[in-house]
């Protein structure tokens, strides 16, 4: 089987109950109560002011995970070829769209269409970085971040250098809310290298597998990880928390899951 | 970077299902766009629709699935014998070994538009048998086709609007590099719908005629829907006279959401990276599918990147007067004309187009010419400052 081999150079999160990545860690191993909070959203710093008053959550979700990211990394943004993989972009401006096509006016903001691109989230990065490299924006449907990890890793490989993950989702209003119900917004941000250096947090090989998905045991954390297509990867973060080598299954498409093999 | 192979491909469009229909066109300079009322549109509207659609009928399984943008993917499917080449690849490599990676922009938007339109007066529901994840989602088409084929390999939806499926050679190409894959269907597939009928409208970048494509007096697009497939195998074992995509460049504006960078800045890094993995000079290329939108800013900053790296004498047309912009599809079908050009000799004069604008001086072609070529350069670039550029080339005897 065909094994893809990256290291994890910077690593966030921003989700319920775990504002950042050090908040998380005792949450994931068990040593403190998770507790699914709402999730704060800071405001979009990094963009003009102009842009940064037009932008929702799934912006802000995106970039707050992104900069982080980033930061841990200590790399410069503005050279990272980057992945934004989402189940629905930003739900809540397309609800807005399909709102306003739905009255008799149609008279749709020329800004909220614009913004209504897959890619707008990795636009307004590109925007408020300065980032001229590659950006790819996918959709997986569940498979947010697994896709989007495939993604990443493929392309740290094939260009020979590290690439941003930024994997997130948030949530449809009403209507649609009943038919994707993801209870909070959730963000995961990674970026990964094609060489081990002494920055290095970890050594990733990943595999397509048939196995079933690693689960977790705290039920609240499992609820997650069902509900919101980038918490799949809570027991990759689980094991990342720990420090330690070992192995974990994550949940991908239908028929094809993703093992990822975690060494020092 | 290793050549793929393009084993099979097809598209459909307004121009037609299939490689025929599109040729003829081509050979015909005959265009596709009309002027009608669509759907509830409340204006007239140039628009390049496919025909048939509301005819097509999904597979019984796959029902579930039933939407304008699924219906175009099967009807596109089933040109060209292209169902046949899957089938062949997947007992090839299994069906865990066949990627599927597709572009769209707004899927099966459509459906949702419908259903809000029908919410409960009461409660605001949405009527019971609206299905969002199998219609709406962007995921949608690339989940409907792993299903027509039964695949169970890696697959995604790649959105970059109007690049969306030209990136996808991109994906593919780093899968089956990475050993992940040994095949993948490739392509987009993108439909009519009132998000983007209304939503150029309110950027006042439709024009109220057939597109015009680097004319002096085009005033902006005309939507169009269409799709296009790709199967991609390792060129290793290319024979003369296939087909291979040898150079793939992507890159970010980083400049605004809607407008490109006015001097194409980002544009000519695709164009320069995708020459750069081809192991090309831009001299070598004998014909640019331009993305030529027909919008005043998208063509001036498209051709400026073109000037400044191919010079005047490059010859290039946008088939976006034929088709319309098929938006997330438009890379996808692109890439086939594309191909079709470098396997006919053909380099498409433009539809539309009447007066090439005169601060645009690249070799724009008004008439289809026949010609041997070698290598052929297709641009796709798209909302958020998503450039790509794809290099196709023959293989010599």
């Amino acid at each position: 089987m065909s094994t893809v081999t990256v290291y994890l150079q910077g690593l966030s999160v921003l989700g319920p109950g775990m504002p950042d990545w050090s908040a998380a860690q005792p949450c994931l191993l068990g040593q403190q109560a998770h507790m699914a909070a709402a999730v704060v959203l800071p405001p979009a710093q990094a963009l003009p002011a102009t842009e940064r008053r037009r932008v929702g959550a799934a912006v802000k979700l995106s970039m707050a995970v992104g900069l982080a990211a980033v930061a841990d990394a200590a790399a410069d943004a503005a050279q990272l070829p980057n992945i934004f993989s989402s189940t629905g972009g930003d739900c809540e401006n397309c609800h807005s769209l399909l709102d306003v096509l739905a009255s008799d006016e149609r008279l749709i903001s020329p800004t909220r269409f614009h913004n209504s691109v897959h890619n707008a989230p990795a636009g307004y990065w590109g925007i408020a970085t300065g980032c001229t490299a590659a950006s790819t924006s996918l959709c997986a449907y569940d498979a947010t971040f697994a896709a989007g990890l495939l993604e990443c890793a493929t392309q740290a490989l094939s260009g020979a250098q590290s690439c941003l993950l930024v994997s997130f989702d948030t949530a449809y209003p009403e209507p649609l809310y009943a038919q994707r119900p993801i209870p909070y917004p959730m963000g995961v941000g990674m970026v990964l290298s094609p060489q081990a250096s002494a920055a290095s947090k970890a050594r990733l090989q990943l595999a397509l597998s048939q196995e079933p998905a690693t689960t977790m045991q705290d039920a609240g954390l499992e609820q997650l990880r069902l509900s919101i297509p980038s918490a799949r990867s809570l027991p990759l973060l689980q094991l990342l928390a720990s420090g330690q080598p070992g192995r974990v299954v994550i949940d991908y498409l239908d028929d094809c899951r993703l093992a990822i093999e975690v060494a020092a | 970077m290793q050549a793929i192979r393009l084993s099979a491909y097809t598209l459909t469009s307004a121009l037609g299902s299939g490689l025929d229909a599109h040729l003829a066109a081509l050979r015909q300079q005959r265009g596709g766009i009309v002027k009608k009322r669509w759907e509830t549109v409340d204006f007239d509207v140039c628009i390049g629709e496919v025909a048939g659609l509301d005819d097509v009928l999904l597979r019984p399984a796959l029902q579930r699935y039933d939407c304008r943008n699924n219906r175009l993917a099967q009807l596109a499917l089933e040109q060209d014998g292209f169902v046949a080449s899957v089938q062949a690849a997947v007992a090839r490599h299994g069906a865990g070994r066949v990627g599927v990676f597709l572009g769209s922009s707004t899927s099966g938007i459509l459906s949702s538009e419908q259903a809000y339109r029908q919410r409960d007066a009461q409660t605001g529901a949405l009527p019971p048998g609206h299905r969002y994840r199998e219609t709406h989602n962007a995921y949608s088409v690339a989940d409907f086709v792993r299903q027509f084929f039964a695949l169970s390999g890696p697959a995604c939806v790649v959105s970059t609007a109007c690049s969306s499926s030209a990136k996808v050679f991109g994906t593919a190409q780093r899968m089956l590099a990475a050993g992940l894959i040994d095949a993948a269907i490739v392509g987009g597939v993108d439909t009519l719908c009132l998000t983007t009928i209304y939503g150029f409208s309110s950027l006042q970048l439709v024009s109220p005629n057939p597109c015009r494509p680097f004319d002096s007096e085009r005033d902006g697009i005309s939507v169009g829907e269409g799709a296009a497939y790709a199967l991609l195998e390792r060129g290793d074992l290319a024979q003369p006279g296939d087909i291979l995509c040898t150079g793939i460049g992507e890159s970010s504006d980083a400049y605004h959401m809607s407008s490109p960078h006015p001097q194409g800045l980002g544009a000519r890094a695709a164009m320069e990276q995708a020459l750069r993995m081809a192991g090309l000079q831009a001299a070598d290329i004998g014909y640019i599918n331009l993305h030529g939108t027909a919008t005043p800013s998208n063509d001036a900053a498209e051709g400026a990147a073109v000037l400044s790296l191919f010079g005047q004498q490059t010859p290039c047309s946008s088939t976006k007067g034929h088709t319309g912009h098929t938006l997330g599809a438009a890379g996808g079908i692109e890439a086939v004309f594309s191909v079709l050009a470098l396997r006919e000799g053909l380099l498409p004069g433009g539809v539309g187009t009447r007066q090439v604008d005169a601060q645009l001086p690249c070799n724009y072609l008004l008439q289809t010419r026949e010609q041997p070529l070698q290598h052929v350069l297709s641009n796709s670039f798209g909302f958020g400052g998503s450039n790509c550029s794809l290099v196709f080339s023959r293989v010599n005897a």
